[in-house]
């Protein structure tokens, strides 16, 4: 095993840390690090980290549930599974006889959503027969699937951690292959996203449909969490669930889909970041080939709908089988705001760790919650979020009492600064925290290519550091007291159904 | 953020993009990429010794990062309490850091952890009690103080158990909140049995039989250094940290060795047909399953390559035909489980829509049929094989992992070769091999099958499968409060009327 001095001693000096200090051990992480952005806009980021014969793969894409309108919520989602279907040469036994099949489905589906979707003149007996056409042609376009032959690749090359995921923001893909596979990874990265093929498209709705029914329908916190969005945000697309909901999951097509990735997949929105037993220069010339066939494209559509300035408080209450929980929620502005890291703070002195305000008071002294916290960046980062405050109280007592809690610690924010020890310990933790992030070579992956994607300089993630050292105690207080005012909340909790009647009866 | 955007992208274009012209080259057949040979790579191996008083010590130098951690690993566990005090186990992991020790509380602990952004946190589970620390290079010396105090010195302080008892109490509360955790804990009950330690559940009273002598005792019994394993890994030195072990842990003395008591569990299967109403889904779930076998079991090689067949990855029976064909499941999976000390279970699983309960039930059982009724194709045996050979060293991605692995051996009594064995034993695996252990360890008439979701809407009723027994998940109400929940129970009726 090679060792590294270089990056010890860039880490041990970025914890020193002065601000002129920190900036010359960003140089010296900076000759880990290889990028380059294509013609056709695609950034790459290699990280030569040598420790065993493996490399791990991060490609981020900067399209999330953000960017879907009413009517294909779920579809930034959807995409994200087809891209593990194949193309015209992967995953399939006759692509030419298979696109045939295919179209033929997609006309099938669109006459039979004509006629699902008549308010007047339904006719059942035509939906059925429509449905029955629709499935047959469905079915018909399995005889040519080679089913998951991408998969099979990836996992019999030695493969793991494949796996992707969609967030409000982002879609992001990953794996981990042997050394020697690099080439194999970067044919079918590209190949992927260069050709896509949406076959089994109705089938792998069933899919994400069942996906929706498992994290959202039949998890009380699932339940809560979107009816908290939906409320939260009148307009904006922050507000609409990412696994979208079930009418559209029903109902969008593969036309939508493919409509989707063509505007959203160009490759300016793509990052790609590769971290391992790599050498940068002799791997950048092949990844060059394969990522350059992908064609250049127009910049995607900005998100027009903002979220107008929230003008009166919102409480909703979900009488649920569940014991209860409470949330409470304030918008703040995007992550590119000054104050970003202000929140950042917040959140850490709230509820980071044992010493945290929220942890002692509400959890250790007065034992009424099992779990309190408050986290930032929800649900995504990119546009104007939230704040969230949630709390888990424990058997016999209430929403309101943690409610009460709650409401104090932030009024206190307000009202006095935090204490200087507070804050030192919020940017020590910050620190530790940038240096445990480098631990493995996913998690430098995903990072690298996380903040080039959302600064446009990978770079920015040594900047945290230097984002929370500035941090006051009276930029503490001064945020506290513009973000958190009634006008600004919503409050979502379930309440018990057991105790809710048993209290209605008295 | 577009002006921040143009500064930052613009010096990455001048610097490489004027190199790359387009004219992008033409790409190859995937299916001709050469795959060169993994460069050599010699696999670290920890240095190992024992203290005098037995305490076993693992050092493995790891400098990329600042960082140290230690790991503990103690012969004891919370299947060795005895019935009406398995609570004991959670709360002595809880407490045993956040109590403090005789000469500083846990709050003074955790304000000098966190002021330096280090850890020291304990945990018990079934079969094992552990400890471990995590911290920056230069905060070594204090924080390990602190990591030997918390192991050899808890207090147990009264106010941290009633935290922990308050908090473990509102994990009962809520066990029946989330049917993902019903369904796991109730089948590991049917097939290990409800009164084993591997079945048994905390209840507010086994909770409230907690009294901190029981921590101090159950400390003093097992908390000994000819128990211990302790694991390094990080920026240290090993000759100057050896010192600091020899001179931190030297005087421990050596207590009586641990003697493992007998688990009793249900050893036959208990086939039949179970059901849980949960009226707040949509999804049914549903698991399937009996027994499955030891680690040291001869046919743990064979059965690993039968998993990956049957249910590994993306690319197994289960996912491809259940989900990517059929369309009825986000999350299918299933195998032949193994446990180091005694069978694991055997089980397939799924969560589908109500109204394809019944269908994916039939679709489960003949999952498990046909892997018995047909072995696997050269094809898939090729597969499986590559897979688990292709990915083998991943086992060693980091020298802590490979820390970690060695004193998982050691714990268990393995060879320090184990992984080698385990390649060569995979290597053999013939599908005959395969055939023969789904016939062997799979037992479609003899499955215990459990269904939780909400019955007015399934397919078809649960009883099609046989007659079904009902689980009651009631949560036991705390004895003092029996006459209030009773109460409760009686005004739900009223308020569903």
């Amino acid at each position: 095993m090679r060792r590294s001095p270089l990056l010890a001693a860039w880490v041990l000096a970025a914890v020193a840390a002065t601000l002129p200090a920190a900036a010359v051990n960003v140089e010296e992480f900076e000759k880990r690090v290889t990028s380059a952005t294509l013609d056709n806009g695609l950034t790459l980021l290699v990280y030569e980290r040598p420790t065993a014969p493996v490399v791990s793969f991060f490609t981020h894409v900067d399209v999330g549930s953000a960017q879907e309108v009413p009517g294909i919520t779920g579809l930034a989602h959807m995409f994200e599974h087809m891209a593990f279907k194949g193309t015209s040469s992967l995953g399939t036994k006759d692509h030419e006889s298979e696109k045939k099949a295919i179209a033929k489905t997609d006309r099938a589906y669109a006459a039979y959503m004509a006629a699902r979707s008549r308010t007047r003149g339904f006719d059942t007996e035509e939906v059925a027969r429509l449905k029955q056409e629709f499935e047959d042609s469905r079915d018909a376009a399995k005889a040519y699937v080679e089913r998951d032959e991408f998969s099979e690749i990836v996992d019999r090359a030695g493969g793991t951690g494949m796996n992707a995921f969609t967030s409000a923001d982002t879609t992001g893909y990953m794996m981990a292959l042997p050394a020697n596979k690099v080439e194999l990874w970067a044919y079918l990265e590209s190949e992927r996203f260069l050709d896509p093929v949406f076959r089994e498209f109705y089938e792998e709705r069933d899919v994400v449909q069942e996906e929706r029914r498992m994290r959202t329908e039949s998890n009380p916190i699932g339940r809560l969490l979107e009816l908290f969005l939906t409320t939260a945000f009148q307009a904006h697309a922050y507000g609409r669930p990412t696994v979208g909901f079930m009418s559209d999951l029903q109902s969008f097509t593969r036309e939508d889909a493919q409509r989707f990735y063509d505007t959203y997949y160009v490759p300016s929105s793509i990052t790609v970041a590769v971290v391992g037993d790599v050498d940068a220069k002799a791997l950048l010339p092949l990844l060059k080939r394969y990522f350059e066939r992908l064609p250049a494209g127009p910049p995607p559509p900005p998100v027009r709908t903002q979220e107008p300035v929230q003008t009166a408080e919102k409480v909703i209450t979900l009488v649920d089988p569940s014991q209860p929980i409470y949330m409470e929620g304030y918008h703040r502005p995007s992550v590119y705001h000054p104050d970003d890291a202000v929140y950042g703070a917040i959140a850490d002195v709230l509820s980071s760790g044992r010493t945290s305000r929220l942890y002692r008071r509400l959890v250790r002294d007065e034992k009424i919650a099992a779990q309190a916290s408050a986290f930032t960046g929800f649900p995504g980062t990119k546009y104007p979020h939230m704040t969230i405050f949630f709390a888990v109280p424990t058997p016999g007592h209430t929403n309101e009492e943690v409610q009460r809690a709650i409401r104090e610690e932030i009024e206190r924010l307000k009202r006095e600064p935090i204490t200087e020890a507070e804050l030192r310990m919020v940017k020590t933790q910050t620190k530790a925290n940038l240096i445990r992030g480098l631990q493995s070579n996913g998690g430098i992956a995903g990072q690298l290519a996380s903040y080039q994607a959302l600064y446009g300089d990978w770079r920015e993630l040594l900047r945290d550091v230097e984002r929370i050292e500035k941090v006051t105690q009276e930029d503490v207080m001064r945020v506290a007291r513009v973000t958190f005012v009634p006008s600004n909340r919503t409050v979502a909790m379930i309440v018990n159904q057991d105790s809710a009647s048993e209290e209605a009866k008295q | 953020m577009r002006s921040k955007l143009t500064r930052f992208i613009l010096p990455l274009l001048a610097g490489f993009g004027g190199a790359w012209t387009s004219g992008a080259a033409q790409v190859g057949d995937f299916r001709e990429i050469a795959f060169p040979a993994l460069p050599e790579f010699e696999i670290p191996k920890p240095e190992v010794y024992k203290l005098s008083n037995g305490l076993t010590v693992f050092l493995m130098e790891d400098h990329e990062l600042p960082l140290i951690s230690v790991s503990a690993r103690i012969r004891t566990g919370s299947n060795y309490m005895p019935a009406g005090k398995q609570s004991m186990g959670e709360i002595f992991g809880q407490v045993q850091r956040e109590g403090g020790t005789l000469s500083r509380t846990g709050d003074q602990l955790d304000d000098f952890l966190e002021a330096r952004a280090a850890f020291v946190e304990t945990g018990m589970s079934g079969d094992l009690g552990t400890a471990s620390m995590n911290c920056l290079t230069e905060d070594f010396d204090e924080v390990f103080g602190v990591f030997i105090d918390v192991l050899r010195n808890p207090a147990f302080a009264a106010a941290k158990i009633e935290l922990a008892k308050v908090r473990l109490n509102a994990t009962i509360a809520r066990r029946n909140d989330n049917v993902g955790g019903i369904v796991g804990r109730e089948f590991i009950r049917l097939i290990y049995g409800t009164e084993s330690p591997l079945g048994r559940l905390a209840e507010y009273a086994t909770v409230a039989a907690v009294t901190r002598d029981d921590l101090l005792a159950w400390h003093k019994k097992h908390y000994h250094p000819n128990n211990v394993y302790l694991g390094f890994s990080g920026d240290f030195d090993s000759k100057e940290l050896k010192r600091k072990i020899k001179a931190a842990l030297d005087g421990w003395p050596k207590g009586p060795a641990f003697a493992e008591p007998d688990v009793p569990y249900q050893q036959t299967s208990k086939p039949g047909v179970y059901f849980i109403e949960k009226g707040d889904v949509t999804q049914a779930n549903i698991r399937a399953g009996h027994l499955g076998i030891r680690r040291d079991s001869p046919d743990y090689h064979a059965v690993t390559v039968m998993n990956e067949v049957f249910g590994g990855g993306f690319s197994g029976r289960l996912l491809q035909n259940i989900r990517s064909e059929k369309g009825l499941a986000y999350s299918v999976f299933g195998g032949i489980g193994d446990s180091f000390l005694r069978p694991g279970l055997f089980q397939v699983g799924m969560s589908t829509k109500l109204s394809t309960m019944a269908q994916s039930v039939r679709a489960l059982q003949a999952e498990v049929r046909g892997m018995i009724q047909n072995p696997p194709t050269e094809e898939e045996l090729q597969q499986a094989k590559e897979s688990i050979l292709n990915s083998f060293v991943f086992n060693y991605v980091s020298r802590g992992q490979i820390l970690s692995q060695q004193m998982t051996f050691a714990y268990y009594g393995l060879p320090t070769d184990y992984l080698d064995r385990y390649r060569a034993g995979i290597e053999k695996v013939t599908a005959a091999d395969v055939a023969r252990v789904a016939k062997k360890y799979m037992h479609p008439d003899r499955m215990a099958l459990l269904v939780v979701g909400k019955s007015a809407e399934f397919d078809e009723s649960v009883d099609v499968f046989g007659e079904p027994q009902r689980i009651d998940i009631t949560i036991a109400p705390p004895p003092d409060t029996k006459a209030r929940v009773e109460k409760t129970a009686s005004s739900v009726e009223a308020g569903a009327e």
